[in-house]
Formats: structure tokens, sequence, C-alpha cells
């Protein structure tokens, strides 16, 4: 009888504690277990910095090369949509600033809700338009692996439940409400242990490629 | 108990993996885009020549060991082993597909270092047996004979006979106290004698103290390229030996790409201390020479020339501006690839390519890419800063029926340089 | 005691005109969604209705359902209504008392057997039914005899709908609604807490008018008034849509009427009339007097977060839990640390160098 509000109240409580703990525990641990791996000393003398040159990188290495962009624009682009897509939905909504609040004891102002929906819908777009290049690019065919086709679902049921639900268009509201933030959940928990850590391993795998180009005196 | 072990593989692949390893498998998210930057791929289309998939052994093994989850399927059974037959199925992908030129390394989005991950595989196939033929046999030699060609000392002594004969130039061997020890690589010695012409002009011109040394003159590593630190850290010692018996102050890396990697970069990480001397190229020897006025040229040549950045120098050494500046000194109609520097396209040959016949088809299918790079330039003469390069090249356009003149930038140099009568007493 | 006149007569006695009467019966038909032509339709069954028979059993409740409907301003038609249902029993309102009042039931039971209504508001006990009896019937029983008879049953409020604050966590009575009891008969859930008196009025005048129940939503409350949420019809939406929201209680946004979602609002979860029927004879209602919407004729409002956290804010205390788990990551972490320290330097102990005698497989 009350079921999609106590699915709702469910995945808003227990369900969110167990993936916010999982995933925090997880992402702790995954960074240990690689930071700890270390990196030897290195004894040859360096033509340019690492800090700098790394974090440089950081950066840059969101411009993708022109040669390689006009090689595969389409990889390009729908990342960006995806990615600048996500950012919006996932940062600039409102309501998700809210629970950051909560969460963090801060927050920052939000976008009106039309440019949220609208950045979703390019997320959308971008994801799909990527599943199809994974599909049918004979290169990404030939590297995907299963976890990549579960990457690509963890990530794309949040962004088209939150649309059905900011779009009320599944009834009652607290169903779809409730399969956002579930899917949202598995999205955390799956998340520390699969590649969607590059979310976090980016920012060291950038650095690591800027400062070792960088101690060669070379821009990477 | 010498004999490679698909155990022993495993164990160095344990050793290598370090953080950036780690970092960097953590964060692929199989886009692919490697694909697009590596010359295997693009000129012949095949998926499995696709970077990233060439790592597929060294990321199982980070997986099982290094990670959680990856011991978890471990424990449970579901996690898929390296074995020996695919070690065998990747020797193509590690060796015969990939110079480490590192191009792939300048365009993933995550920022990961194939290369660097492609070096510290190479690690495992070697210990487990899997290196090709060629590789070896010049591994082999490099360490029993003194070089990868089988080129004795004997052999260079008649070489600078020679020289010395035709030019009238003195090369100096063996002479302690010297400023610079000069290497060089075993097919400048054999098939590009003019690079050691070259340098004995320049040098007496500029008034640079000099010296061979007998005991180190190779100054190429095979040890680098097959992918074992031991064999590697064999012969950068006999450099450093030879270096440190004729207290040198600079030890010069010749116009080879590998020879810098081996000696600027691993050279002091594989001797586990920093060298008493410093290395330079030769590129930036004779750039350092042209700033500071010591050398001059003239007749600029008019013919259309372009630059080959060898990877090893360019991109993954960061010799890059200074080559442009000394072609500049020697022609007046120089062009650049479109992509150069530091995105420059691999000849093909290095990381051991050119040395391993099983590649030789390959390799002359990926070089259509450097064939039409050059074409587009317009260039009627190829100059380059590496033997092996040129050496490929050289192939590469005969294959493809291509007349172009390929010549090392040092010799260029020394061709036009400017000789003064009289030149400069050396200062002590 | 159910009476042998119409509705149409009793209101008349009353000195109600047609013309309210009508406006009424269009009020009522713009209620439930049904066009202006159902109006004469509406106007004629009702005048001919006969009184119907209510019972109406309160359990564990607060009596605000109850004041809800009677504290309505005279004259409306909706109390008028209410005069002229023949409420046989209703504890609170009723003057007899006791044994007296409970043989008023068992009369009305008897007497409109199969035909009455049954409103209850509060829930039932189900833990010791000591904790809620009257005139020492435990609830369960009460309901149980009193729902058996009974042609439909009207749960009131939130409470009887879905088991209400009684049924909060942890619940010590063991508290359930009415249909968690009742299987076997028609139910009407009106909930809210209290609920909208207009609705109750409205649900029982659809049942007059043809003499079935309202078009039900998947928690059995008629579709008509709980069809839409509290968000999709909020005045305040578009500043939702702009984005411009009231921080405080007493900031600007608060004093420009702005939407109330950060504040704790729960309109978009919840499903009623409040926002277009309003309380207090169309006066105002919660969220046009500046609070937000509590959500409070959904099942299990009561368990669903605080009423001042956003409805994206997790039911716990999130920031606790990141705390806990980033502690408890460090020393996992910490762990995993040292046992990749441990695989690596067995790694490195057990090289053995390779020369290039060893470039060959066993085989």
């Amino acid at each position: 009888m009350n079921e999609p509000m106590d699915f709702l109240i469910w995945t808003r409580g227990t369900a969110f504690d167990i993936a916010v703990t999982i995933f925090v525990i997880g992402v702790i641990l995954r960074l240990f277990e690689i930071i700890s791996l270390g990196r030897k000393q290195n004894l040859a003398e360096p033509k340019g910095t690492e800090f700098g040159p790394g974090m440089r990188t950081i950066f840059t290495r969101s411009i993708p090369d022109p040669g390689t962009f006009r090689r595969q624009p389409l990889t390009v682009v729908t990342g960006y949509l995806f990615h600048i897509g996500l950012f919006v939905g996932l940062f600039l909504f409102v309501p998700h600033i809210e629970l950051f609040r909560a969460t963090f004891g801060f927050g920052w102002p939000g976008l009106p809700n039309p440019i949220v929906d609208a950045a979703t819908v390019l997320a959308i777009i971008g994801l799909l338009a990527g599943l199809w290049h994974r599909l049918m690019n004979p290169v990404m065919r030939k590297i995907s692996s299963g976890e990549d086709w579960l990457v690509w679902t963890l990530t794309f049921l949040p962004i088209l439940t939150g649309y059905l639900a900011y779009h009320r268009m599944v009834n009652p509201y607290p169903l779809i409400l409730g399969l956002h933030v579930l899917s949202v959940e598995a999205l955390l928990i799956a998340f520390p242990f699969t590649k969607l850590m590059h979310t976090f391993t980016v920012f060291l795998s950038r650095w690591y490629n800027g400062a070792m180009s960088g101690r060669r005196g070379v821009e990477s | 108990m010498s004999q490679a072990t698909l155990e022993r593989g495993i164990n160095a692949l344990k050793e290598q993996i370090d953080a950036p390893v780690a970092a960097f498998f953590s964060s692929c998210v199989s886009c692919g885009m490697c694909a697009e930057a590596c010359l295997f791929y693009t000129e012949t289309g095949d998926p499995k020549y696709t970077p990233i998939y060439k790592l597929e052994p060294l990321r199982r093994v980070w997986e099982s060991e290094y990670t959680l989850f990856g011991k978890l399927k471990k424990a449970l059974g579901l996690h898929k082993p390296v074995t020996d037959q695919m070690l065998a199925e990747w020797q193509e992908l590690l060796y015969d597909s990939c110079t480490m030129c590192a191009r792939c390394s300048m365009v993933c989005p995550v920022g990961n270092d194939i290369a660097y991950m492609v070096r510290k595989t190479r690690e495992g196939m070697v210990a487990s047996g899997n290196s090709p033929e060629g590789v070896k046999g010049a591994a082999t030699r490099a360490v029993t004979i003194g070089s990868p060609m089988g080129v004795k000392l004997s052999a260079l002594e008649a070489q600078i006979r020679h020289i010395e004969a035709d030019s009238g130039l003195k090369i100096p061997m063996d002479v302690e106290g010297a400023d610079y020890l000069a290497l060089l690589s075993s097919m400048e010695i054999m098939n590009f004698p003019e690079y050691l012409q070259a340098l004995a002009k320049i040098f007496k011109q500029a008034g640079v103290s000099w010296t061979l040394c007998s005991s180190a003159f190779e100054a190429t590593n095979s040890g680098i390229q097959i992918g074992s630190s031991d064999i590697a850290r064999t012969l950068v010692q006999r450099i450093v030996d030879g270096a440190e018996r004729l207290k040198v102050k600079h030890v010069i890396s010749p116009e080879c790409g590998h020879a810098y990697t081996a000696i600027r970069w691993d050279g002091p990480n594989l001797i586990g201390r920093p060298f008493p001397f410093r290395v330079v190229h030769i590129l930036e020897l004779l750039d350092e020479l042209r700033a500071a006025g010591r050398i001059k040229t003239r007749d600029l040549e008019s013919d259309r020339h372009t630059f080959h950045d060898p990877c090893s120098i360019a991109r993954k050494g960061g010799v890059i501006d200074g080559p442009r500046r000394l072609m500049n000194m020697v022609t007046s109609d120089f062009v650049d690839m479109k992509e150069h520097g530091k995105m420059a396209w691999c000849c093909g040959g290095g990381g051991g390519v050119s040395s391993n016949e099983d590649a030789d088809e390959l390799r002359i299918r990926a070089f259509k890419k450097k064939r039409d790079q050059i074409a587009e330039t317009g260039a009627e003469v190829l100059v380059t800063a590496c033997a092996n390069c040129r050496l490929v090249i050289e192939e590469g356009l005969e294959e493809y029926k291509v007349e172009l003149p390929v010549v090392g930038l040092s010799e260029l140099i020394a061709d036009h340089l400017v000789v003064d009568e009289e030149p400069p007493e050396t200062p002590e | 005691m159910a009476e042998n006149n119409t509705l149409g007569d009793s209101l008349r006695r009353h000195g109600v005109s047609r013309r309210g009467f009508l406006k009424f019966c269009t009020a009522t038909a713009s209620l439930m969604a049904l066009p202006p032509s159902m109006v004469p339709a509406i106007a004629a069954a009702l005048e001919k209705a006969r009184r119907p028979s209510v019972i109406w059993l309160s359990f564990q409740e607060c009596t605000g359902c109850t004041e809800s409907l009677t504290r309505s301003h005279s004259p409306s038609v909706e109390s008028l209504i209410f005069d002229h249902i023949s409420l046989d029993y209703h504890h609170t309102l009723q003057a007899a008392a006791g044994e007296a009042a409970e043989a008023a039931r068992e009369a009305a039971m008897h007497e409109n057997k199969g035909n009455y209504i049954l409103v209850v508001d509060g829930s039932i006990p189900l833990g010791n039914p000591g904790y809620s009896t009257i005139a020492g019937i435990s609830n369960l029983q009460m309901l149980e005899e009193t729902a058996k008879d009974a042609a439909a049953i009207v749960a009131v409020g939130t409470c009887a709908a879905f088991g209400g604050l009684p049924q909060a966590n942890p619940n010590p009575t063991g508290a359930v609604s009415v249909s968690d009891i009742i299987k076997n008969k028609p139910i009407i859930n009106v909930s809210g807490c209290p609920p909208i008196p207009t609705v109750i009025t409205g649900v029982l005048a659809h049942f007059l008018t043809f003499g079935t129940i309202p078009e039900l939503d998947q928690y059995n409350r008629p579709k008509v008034f709980y069809g839409q949420s509290i968000h999709d019809r909020c005045y305040r939406r578009p500043f939702y849509d702009k984005g411009l929201f009231a921080e405080t209680f007493d900031d600007e946004g608060a004093k420009a009427g702005w939407c109330l979602y950060k504040l704790g609002c729960k309109g978009p979860m919840t499903y009623n009339a409040c926002a277009t029927t309003k309380w207090n004879q169309g006066t105002s209602w919660p969220v046009e007097s500046g609070h937000g919407c509590l959500g409070c004729s959904e099942p299990r409002f009561w368990d669903a977060g605080g009423f001042y956290n956003a409805l994206s804010v997790p039911i716990s205390d999130n920031s606790q839990t990141v705390a806990f788990a980033a502690a408890a990551g460090l020393v996992l972490g910490a762990a995993a640390a040292g046992l990749n320290y441990k695989t690596k330097d067995e790694a490195q102990k057990a090289h053995a160098n390779v020369t290039v005698d060893d470039l060959e497989k066993t085989s």
C-alpha cells in the first residue's frame, strides 16, 4: 500500500547511508592503494620542474590535440557534452546543492532549472551518442570490457531518472524520485571499484604525465 | 637457473607497478583516443594495435595484485590470469607494433603515459622469455661483443683512420681530462661515419676539448629497447666507467634517439646514483655553441628542408626548439611538418622495432604516415638527428620509391661551418 | 437517526437559497473535475438524496480532523451538508456518552445495515489494545464490527488512511491504518493532517450524487483532489524554476514570496488540493502563509526526514556518515597500502637478475 513512500524513505535513509559509507571508504582506500605504490626517486638531472607542469597538464589535457580531434571528433564531442551536462546537472541544480550543503556545511549558487534541464538533455544525448559510438567504433569495441558497459549504465540511469523525476513523467513522484536516488546509490557503490574512479584519479594521472614530461622539459 | 619463466615475468610486472601505473589504469575509460595517436593503428586500421590494449598483461597483474576488488576476484576465481600463451600473443603488440614513441601519452584525455607502461611491461616480457628474436640478438651482442650490431673497437679504429686520412682532422681517443666524451651509435660507425667527421670538424672550429673512449664508445642501449633494466644497467655502467676513467665533465649523446633516453634519463636511475658528469645531446651542445657564437655557418641551403623529430629526443627528451634554430642556420627554406616537435609522428622503427625482423612488414606499412607527412611539406631534403630514424626512413622511402635525401643535422652544420684558417687554441 | 426527508428539503428549511445550492453544486462539479453540464444532474441528485446515516469512529487521533471540519466558518454549504447528513455517532460531537452512545451506534448499524457510511479518523493500535479503548471496547474490535455492514468506509485524515503520527518510528502502539485491517469494503482515504474540509464534503457529495465512490489513486484517494502535486499547482512554482529561493524564513526572498524548497517544502512529493482549494474558505494555505508543505497527505511523511530539510537532503545525518566513513577509509586505506607495499617488496626481493643468458624460455 505504502510502497513508493517506503521505498523513497529507504533510499533517502538506510540505503543512502550504506552507499555513502561504501563510496567514501572505497574512494579513500583506492587512493591509498594507488599512491602507496610510490614512485622511485628520479636521480637524473631534471630539465624542468615537476609540480608546475603537472598542474598545468591537469588543465590542458581537457583540450584535445587538434590532429587527434580531427581523426576522432565524436569521442571528444560526446565526452564534452556528457561531462559538461553532468557537471551542470550534478553541481548546479539547487536540490543537489542542498544535499552538498547538508553534507559539507556549505553550498554555492545554482542555475535556473531550464538551464539545468537543457544541460541534462545534452548529457543524455552525449551518453547515448557515446554508447552508439562504443558499439560501432572498432577500437572502442575491441577495448571495451563488461565494466565499460556497466559503468555506462550506472552513469546513464541517474541522469535518466533525474530527468524523468524533474519532469514528473512518472507517477507517483516518490517512486521516480526513489529510483533516481537508488540509481545514484548504485553508482556510488560501484564507483570506487570501477573506472568511475577516474573522476578522482584523472587528476593524479594527468599530474604524473605532466610532471614526468615537465622534468624532461616537455609540456605534455 | 638461467631461464625465462612466466613466474619471473609476472614478478617483474609486480615490481614495475608504481603509483603512476595504478593511477593510469584507474583512470582509463576505454575511449580509444590513443589508437588515433598510434601510427600502427592509423596505418593498418587494426584495433588490436590500440595502445592501451597492448598493456592488458600489466593491467591484469595490477588488478589482481594491487586492488582490493581484484584480489577479491582472484580469490573467487573470477580473475583472468596472465598466461604464457597470452604473453606470447602480446609479444607482437608490445614489440612489433610499439616504438614507445609516446605519442599516445600526449593525447590520452585522462593523462595516461602509455609508453611509460609499455616500457615497464617489457620488463615482464623479457623475464618471461617473450621478447622477439631480433631484439634478443641485439641485446646479446651488445653485452657480449659491445655493440648491438657487433661493432668492435677495431672497426671503430679503422673508421677513425679513414676519416683522419680523408679529412686531415684528428679524432682524439682516451684523452684524460677532456671536457666532452663523445659517444657513437653502431649505425653511425658502420653506416654514417660522416657524423664522426662532422663532430671532429665542428669541435675543432669551436675549440671544444673532446675525446672518444676505447672502453665506452657505444651509446646505444639494447637493454632499454628489449626492456630489461638489468641489461640496460650493464651497458650504461660501461659508459659511466669510461667517463669516470677519463674524468670528463660532459658526455655527448650522439644522433640516436634511445641512447639519449638511456644515458640522459634512465642512466642515473639504473646505476642508482647521480652522474658526476652532465649528459647532453649533440644537438643541445651544437645549440649551446651556436648561442655562444662559437660556430657560424654560411651558404644556406636553398632547397626546401624539413626536420624529423626523433621521438626520444623531442617528445621524450625536450630537445625541440634547438634543432629548429640549428636548421635555420643552414637552410633558407625550412618547413616543419604539420605535426612536429612533441606531436611528431614516429618513423616506426624506434624502441627496438628496427632490429626486430618480425616487425619488418608492419614497420613498412606504418611508415606511410611519415612518408605522407614528408610529402605534405614538399621538402626536397629530410634532416633528422637519429641514425636509427635515418636508416628506417631511408629504407621506408626506398620501399615506397620516394627519392629524397636524408641527412643528419650535425653533418649539415659541419658542411656549412665557417672554418677559420687558424683555429683558436683549446683553452685548458 | 435517519429521517425520511431529502437533503434538498433540509437545506431549504435552513434558509439556503436555490442560488446558494446551485453554487455549491457548481463548485462540487468543478472540484471533482466534472463538466459544467453535470451541474443540473448533481443538483437533482443531491436534492433527492436521502440523508445517509453516518457513523464516525475516532481512534488514536488528535481530534484535529474533526476540528478542521467543525471550525470552518458558517454559513457554509459544507457545514450544512454536515448538518444534514445523519451523523448518528461521533463521540466527540455527540451529547450521549457511555453505554447510551454505544447503543446509538448499534441502533444505527441495525437500521441502516449495509447502507451506512463509516467514517474513521485515527489509527488503530495493534500492540496492547489498552492503548485506546472506547467504552471498554478496543479500537480494533469496534472497527471490525462497525465496518462489517457499512456501505463504504471513509478514512479521514492521515492516521486513519496511512497510520499517521502514531505510527511514527518507533511506532510504540503498533498503529495501523484502516485499510491495513479492513480488506473487503470500499475504502476512500481522505488523507491530510488534517484533510481539507471541502475534500471530505466533496467525497460525500460524490457518494450522494452517484451512489458510487469516486475514482481513486493508488493510495485509494479520490483522484480529483489528490491527482496533482502541490508543487505542480503551487503559485510559487515559477520561482523554483527560475532558481529563486528563500534561504531563511525572514530574508528578502521569503518576503518576496520565493520558493520554499530550501526551507524544507515537501510540495514536490505531496499530492493534495491545498494549492487550488486552499483553507479557511479559500483564504490561504501553508505555502501562501510562508511555510513549506510538510507533505502531510502522504504516507509516512512523519518518517521522511526533517520538516525544514530540503527534500533532496538525506534523512539521516549525512555529514556524520561521511565523517565516520572517512575515518574508516583512512584505517582501511592504510591497511591496503600496507598490503600493496608488502606485495611489491616481496616481488623486489624475488627479483632474479636478468642477463642475456636468461632471454630464452625453458621449453
